[in-house]
């Protein structure tokens, strides 16, 4: 079912693609690693929601559809796009790239940005907190606090985690998303800070039993997602304009509609 | 002799005028090839044209000024978990070392406990081990605070390291001549009494350089216990790496290391050149 | 009176069988000298006389008791038979004084203050006065192995075994140990001596056995091994030694 919805919905993505390709096919030519092609890189693995069995080059899941979207709007066929798996330390260590743009869910800071450049968003999550099973909390702050927190040690939810939460015990952070399911599993953590998607996915698929008990206001604490590519790109400003004239048209609300759930009726926490 | 001596400095001999000279120019010879190389260092990596973004990414001084106060505060907990682990090796590598040698036929379960004991976690990655026991364990269904990673990633590293101290000890154990045990048996000691007057005392002196570089070497794996979720020095190093997309908190990190691992490993050369000179 | 039985002793390692039945009485007060090449087996017999190596056959008994039983716990007969070394082997991580208390205290439950008074008092007999609290590496060879010697002493044994014990000493250092296996003699000490000084056998032994090949070829008095020989290889084996 959902991989016929999905090919629609790359169908539809690569129709309006040639239809602006035109309009955005001189935009890259020339900056791209190898001409005529689009070299895309993301996580290695890459996770559900953003990439449907870590296979990018279907089209499924959030990123990869965007992705495919962001490439026919800059005028490249879906065939004409190549997929490499990269860390996050090989994005930002320096020297020639072996992408040209890297998607996985790189939240934008200033920081980062004096090292690297990102696009303007294409996606903003809120952080939720996903509670380990059998743990119970009222969504306030102050019951948050007398939680034992664990987080991803490279994700922003740390310096959420120190600076507007701030917990009364040790925090234990991890290197991946399976870590702090261990942890879970162990009863070591109560909670971790996650983006509204994963926690969602985490909670739905990898964790039995496990709760999103909310969300943070996106506004001001929420991540935005860029994509990332080497200092001084500049193939950044077409991949700008790309998602520009997406999100103008409605595309990237369409996918982010089929691949993420909504998070109406996760409560807001104050 | 003694009379020539205390009699006032002696003419130099030929001997020693010819010696002084190599020294010296083999000083000067030392001197001018290592300034030679550090310059061409200094002078020409900075020449090498990625140089600019790999100092703005690895040797930011920036950067390395605002993570320094947060990596020397993780850093404690490095510090601690060596410092509490370490007695607690010494005892366990010793007792799996001398149940190894046990020749009761009724602790002969003991000594292939000993035995599998140090096959299996010297064989098995240190990191499998810390993740192992270190999620393996509570997840058991400990309650807490029986299943805090600070104590099982602990465990992790003591049994590792013990298995490594216990072959040392057993080597420092095998390395004391035959004829001491000998000597000490005729004179009607029990065999416990031999090993611990007689045969302990010495191995354990002489291994203790050797026992040094495993000091060392646990001091770095520490920081595997990150991976369980303890912020030690590595973890925290590794997130203001993710937070500023640079490397530079690495390079605070490993100075930190060095800072006390150099003069350790200087200090446990110095132990081994001085046994190897007491025993020529 | 007998004070230490060998009969037929067999000692093998192996295929290769180091003593080939021997069999040897010493009588209490006695001091036996064993001579004869090296590898002729005298190093191995004393190991066995104090149970340091099992034997294969044969008895040995001391004061009239079976002491080569096979099971039976050595630890006790090795408190009775005390041993010296060729190569001193005192334990290097003690001083001297240490090295002589520790098996009283430890097998006999004495305490240093009480022992301290008796050690000082026979490292003075033996010229250690003021070695006591030196350590091995401190001390000559001579020193070395009279230190040996006290601490085997300590433990007060009814026989003493001297496994060529100035083998390893400097010519001039030999005599300063020798000096010392005379006094124990005069006081009446049971021993046996592995030995190369020919000339100390014959002047201090009460009798010398001539081994070859794991056996005793012939014994008898000093007078009679080193006067007149019976047999051949007893007479080849002098004539190469004292040339």
């Amino acid at each position: 079912m959902t991989k016929t919805v999905s090919l629609a919905a790359l169908a539809l993505a690569l129709s309006a693609g040639s239809a602006l390709a035109e309009a955005h096919a001189a935009c890259a030519e020339g900056l791209t690693l190898e001409d005529g092609t689009l070299t895309i890189a993301t996580g290695n693995p890459a996770y559900y929601p953003w990439v449907m069995d870590d296979t990018p080059e279907s089209g499924e899941g959030f990123e990869a559809a965007v992705a495919y979207a962001i490439a026919a709007e800059m005028g490249f066929e879906a065939e004409n796009v190549t997929w490499v798996r990269s860390s996050f330390d090989e994005a930002i260590q320096p020297g020639a790239k072996n992408f040209d743009f890297n998607l996985q869910q790189y939240s934008i800071t200033p920081e980062r940005e004096e090292i690297v450049d990102f696009s303007v968003p294409y996606y903003t999550a809120p952080m939720a907190v996903l509670l380990a099973p059998g743990v119970e909390s009222e969504a306030t702050m102050e019951a948050l606090q007398g939680l034992k927190w664990g987080a991803v040690g490279s994700t922003t939810a740390v310096p959420m985690l120190t600076d507007v939460i701030q917990p009364e015990q040790d925090l234990l952070l991890y290197g991946d998303n399976a870590d702090v399911n261990a942890a879970m599993g162990a009863g070591q953590i109560d909670a971790a800070l996650f983006d509204l998607p994963t926690a969602m996915f985490l909670s739905a698929v990898m964790i039995e039993g496990s709760t999103v008990l909310g969300q943070f206001a996106a506004e001001g604490e929420g991540d935005q997602f860029g994509l990332l590519f080497e200092d001084g790109n500049e193939l950044k400003a077409c991949a700008d304009a790309a998602i520009a004239a997406l999100e103008e048209s409605g595309e990237l609300a369409a996918i982010e509609a089929e691949w993420l759930q909504s998070a109406t009726g996760i409560p807001l926490i104050e | 002799m003694t009379e020539a001596r205390t009699r006032g400095p002696l003419p130099r001999t030929r001997r020693q005028i010819y010696e002084d000279r190599l020294r010296r120019r083999s000083l000067l010879i030392a001197g001018g090839s290592t300034a030679l190389v550090f310059g061409a260092l200094f002078l020409l990596i900075p020449l090498a044209p990625g140089w600019e973004k790999v100092q703005r990414v690895f040797f930011n001084g920036e950067v390395f000024a605002r993570t320094l106060p947060g990596l020397l505060e993780a850093f404690v907990l490095d510090v601690a978990i060596f410092a509490w682990s370490v007695p607690m090796i010494a005892v366990l590598g010793l007792l799996v070392a001398l149940a190894r040698d046990v020749s009761n036929p009724a602790l002969y379960p003991l000594r292939i406990f000993a035995t599998v004991f140090t096959d299996v976690f010297r064989g098995v990655p240190v990191v499998l081990t810390v993740y192992l026991i270190g999620f393996g364990i509570p997840g058991l269904g400990l309650p807490r605070p029986w299943n805090s990673p600070y104590i099982w990633g602990t465990v992790a590293l003591v049994l590792t390291y013990s298995a490594y101290v216990a072959e040392i000890f057993r080597s420092g154990i095998e390395s004391v001549h035959a004829s001491q045990r000998a000597a000490a048996q005729s004179l009607g000691l029990r065999d416990k009494d031999v090993m611990r007057y007689v045969i302990l005392p010495q191995a354990i002196r002489r291994v203790v350089p050797a026992q040094m570089n495993m000091l060392i070497a646990l001091q770095k794996d520490v920081a595997l216990l990150s991976f369980i979720g303890p912020v030690e020095i590595f973890r925290q190093a590794g997130v203001y790496k993710s937070l500023m997309a640079n490397f530079t908190p690495y390079v605070g990190a490993a100075l930190i290391f060095l800072a006390v691992t150099v003069p350790a490993t200087r200090y446990a050369d110095y132990l081994l050149a001085k046994q190897r000179r007491q025993r020529s | 009176m007998t004070k230490l039985r060998l009969d037929g002793v067999v000692k093998r390692f192996g295929a290769n069988t180091v003593c080939d039945g021997i069999d040897l009485e010493v009588e209490a007060g006695q001091m036996v000298c064993l001579i004869g090449a090296s590898g002729a087996g005298k190093s191995t017999l004393l190991r066995c006389i104090n149970l340091l190596e099992p034997i294969e056959e044969g008895a040995i008994w001391l004061d009239g008791e079976d002491i080569s039983i096979p099971g039976l716990d050595p630890q006790p007969v090795r408190t009775r038979i005390g041993m010296v070394f060729q190569s001193f082997n005192l334990f290097p991580h003690m001083t001297a004084a240490e090295n002589v208390m520790l098996a009283p205290r430890r097998v006999h439950g004495q305490s240093r203050d009480e022992l301290m008074p008796k050690v000082e008092e026979l490292f003075r007999r033996f010229g250690l006065g003021d070695r006591l609290h030196h350590y091995p590496d401190q001390l000559s060879g001579g020193q070395q192995q009279r230190v040996a010697i006290v601490r085997a002493l300590a433990m007060r044994p009814e026989v003493m075994l001297f496994d060529e014990v100035t083998s390893a000493l400097d010519p001039q250092l030999v005599g300063e140990v020798l000096d010392v296996l005379r006094v124990l003699k005069e006081e009446g000490m049971t021993m046996v001596l592995a030995t190369h000084e020919m000339g100390f056998a014959r002047e201090a032994a009460d009798k010398v056995c001539f081994l070859k090949d794991g056996r005793i070829v012939e014994e008898g008095p000093p007078s009679q091994i080193f006067g007149a020989p019976e047999r051949e290889e007893t007479r080849a084996f002098l004539a190469r030694t004292l040339k």
